[in-house]
């Protein structure tokens, strides 16, 4: 078997949108998607964009049909445990049984009234800049189904909403687009939770992820997304934010790697005073691809952004991490900042970092800034002179490395989650070496 | 308890250390004074193993053992603890989890059985408490944020929880207001007994009105260049170092 093309995929993908049920309210925005995917040039190593995550095993993926509801088994404790609007997909499929359904706010687009459609087809599509990110386009050549959630003006959901993907491999290998969007009004308030879980068995499917927001003046969102999906598993998310004035939105996003896992932020500042702040964690391994790409567009006046990301890379994984801040000519008074921070276990772990910094005002303070670096001696002595083993000091300090940015999280749930689920993770060793 | 025998170390290429002897029974409290550069936290620092400080010739017994031989781990496992004199920050690693971490290692090496987290937690409670360190500091990362009189109380913490038979003291009076020295001897005095030692490295003899030496070593270039009772101690305070110098080689 020869590998398909990069051209194949594309049509492949196209033949794939041929088979879905229609959706006829949703057509326009899957004949845009379509033309603009048709459109868009495939991805080589001089496209800046991709420049370090080549694309092979997704062109190489034999992807046959649609994700259907497999029967699945998780690992015990895979799920959070928390009262919230829970809305469960299985290879794309909702999963009702699985899920407490829609609630005031919270409702699946082929659930969606007149109203609901209208407010859809307004929204959806608009948000993501698809010329930056064409597997954005291709999320909208797809279009099906999705979750939207509307928290009108001065409302706080009074549970967190929780959306989990489960993954499971098929006979043949198949694909699954997940799509949320979240529009905030002024003055709302939400907490998102994004989980991104696989049965335990080696995957063979693609999951091709969006999830738009936006942040209306003075509201706030709390925004979790987790990708801990067995290592087989190909997955390509964006998550794209606009921030209207004086809105906050608190992001955190954690991911383990795959044989490719590509993901997205982008985080426009639309109107002046804006908060966004953006938390990142990512443990590839053994042979694994993970790339973060961040893009944040200050657009407007004292808006600030703060943005820190840390990664273990162990065996002979790559990491790739990108984050631009771009200060517009009317962005005065913006303070910006970004951090990141990798540390390899192994002689073989490559990091391709680069913080970009681009400033068209000039009453601005922002600093940026990468590192790449080993453990600290003086923390390996301390620790060993207290009666730990080399192995157990190197597993504390690298577990400490990123617990940093866990150990705060406002979310007890998803907090002691990643807790435990990592604590597994480092025993094993990977990331300590 | 320590038997240290014509020892010569040095710092990357510098010879620190040169023919220094000391004997230290159970139970007894060893002083050491001196100038600064004389070489006392060197030789906490070749007791503990740390990496870059060599010991180049003589001998070290710890326990009848071959101190030199022992790895960093196991000289803390067999009860050799070192009070540091600039304890690092360690944060998102739980002062919680290292404490128990390092207590589960140190009992399993006696052959005792780990303590359940419940229970260890009750103990590091109650002895926080003796150092008067809230237990607010348990949770934190290690030594995150403390200031220095809280770095050094949960430095005795750690040794009050390890229970090590020989303990090193290195300048830990340094940067501690009256109060929290005061916590801080009262800690050390409430663990000495016949079967524990001490070496308390000081270059001021304040810290050994708290803590009453029985043997009070003076180390200048690199060797013990005077012995006495605690009365050298304020001798010394008296008189300052340099009436010493013309011991030294």
């Amino acid at each position: 078997m020869t590998d398909t093309t990069a051209q194949d995929f594309k049509h492949l993908a196209l033949t794939l949108a041929g088979a879905q049920r229609s959706v006829p309210w949703l057509d326009t925005l899957r004949f845009e998607g379509t033309e603009q995917w048709l459109e868009a040039q495939w991805p080589s190593r001089r496209t800046e964009l991709w420049k370090y995550t080549p694309l092979a095993s997704l062109q190489r993926g034999q992807f046959a049909s649609w994700g259907s509801a497999q029967a699945y088994t998780l690992a015990d404790d895979a799920l959070l445990t928390l009262d919230a609007i829970r809305l469960v997909f299985v290879n794309g499929e909702y999963d009702a049984q699985a899920s407490t359904g829609d609630a005031a706010g919270v409702v699946r687009f082929s659930k969606a009234d007149a109203a609901q459609q209208t407010f859809i087809e307004a929204h959806l599509g608009k948000i993501v800049d698809t010329k930056r990110h064409l597997f954005a386009s291709l999320s909208n050549a797809w279009t099906q189904d999705g979750v939207l959630v509307h928290v009108p003006k001065n409302t706080k959901l009074d549970k967190p909403i929780y959306v989990v993907h489960i993954s499971t491999p098929e006979a043949e290998a198949a694909i699954a687009n997940q799509r949320v969007l979240v529009i905030l009004e002024e003055s709302a308030q939400a907490e998102l939770i994004e989980h991104f879980v696989s049965s335990e068995q080696p995957q063979n499917g693609f999951v091709n992820s969006l999830t738009e927001i936006q942040v209306g003046a003075n509201a706030h969102l709390s925004h979790y997304r987790m990708n801990l999906e067995e290592e087989h598993l190909i997955h390509i998310g964006g998550v794209h934010i606009n921030l209207a004035s004086n809105s906050q939105y608190q992001g955190f996003t954690l991911a383990e790697g795959s044989q490719l896992k590509r993901i997205d932020y982008q985080i426009c500042h639309k109107g002046k005073g804006a908060h966004a702040g953006l938390n990142g964690v990512y443990l590839p391994r053994n042979e694994h691809l993970l790339d973060y790409h961040t893009n944040v567009e200050h657009e407007a006046p004292h808006c600030t952004t703060s943005e820190v990301f840390r990664g273990i890379i162990a065996d002979s994984a790559r990491a790739v991490f990108n984050g631009r801040i771009h200060i517009h000519p009317d962005a005065q008074k913006t303070l910006a900042e970004l951090s990141n921070k990798n540390l390899l276990t192994s002689d073989k772990a490559e990091v391709d970092t680069k913080p970009e910094l681009e400033i068209y005002a000039d009453d601005v303070k922002c600093a940026h800034g990468a590192t790449v670096s080993q453990l600290d001696q003086d923390s390996m002595f301390y620790l060993q002179s207290r009666g730990l083993s080399e192995k157990q000091a190197r597993t504390m300090l690298s577990f400490g490395f990123i617990n940093e940015l866990l150990q705060d999280l406002p979310q007890q749930a998803v907090r002691e989650h990643l807790h435990r689920h990592l604590s597994l993770l480092f025993a094993k060793d990977k990331f300590a070496s | 308890m320590l038997d240290i025998r014509n020892l010569n170390a040095r710092v990357e290429e510098t010879e620190i250390l040169r023919g220094l002897s000391l004997s230290i029974e159970a139970g007894e409290v060893h002083a050491i004074m001196g100038p600064n550069g004389s070489g006392k936290s060197t030789l906490g620092n070749i007791l503990t193993g740390r990496p870059g400080y060599e010991a180049t010739s003589g001998e070290i017994e710890f326990n009848g053992k071959n101190l030199l031989e022992m790895g960093i781990e196991e000289r803390a496992r067999e009860g050799l603890f070192l009070a540091f004199q600039y304890p690092v920050e360690i944060p998102g690693v739980s002062n919680m989890e290292f404490l128990k971490a390092s207590v589960d290692a140190r009992r399993k090496h006696l052959g005792l059985p780990e303590l359940s987290s419940f229970d260890f937690m009750k103990i590091a409670r109650e002895t926080s408490k003796r150092v008067s360190l809230d237990a607010a500091f348990l949770k934190r990362g290690v030594n995150e944020g403390f200031s220095g009189g809280e770095k050094k109380r949960n430095e005795i913490l750690q040794m009050m929880l390890l229970e090590p038979s020989l303990c090193i003291l290195d300048e830990t009076d340094s940067g501690l207001d009256i109060d929290a020295l005061q916590v801080v001897a009262a800690g050390v005095n409430s663990m000495r007994n016949a079967d524990r030692s001490f070496i308390v490295v000081t270059h001021y003899q304040r810290l050994l009105d708290f803590i009453i030496p029985d043997y009070v070593h003076v180390l200048a270039g690199g060797r013990i260049v005077k012995s006495g009772g605690k009365e050298l101690a304020l001798e010394l305070e008296a008189k300052g170092y340099s009436w010493l110098e013309g011991e030294v080689a």
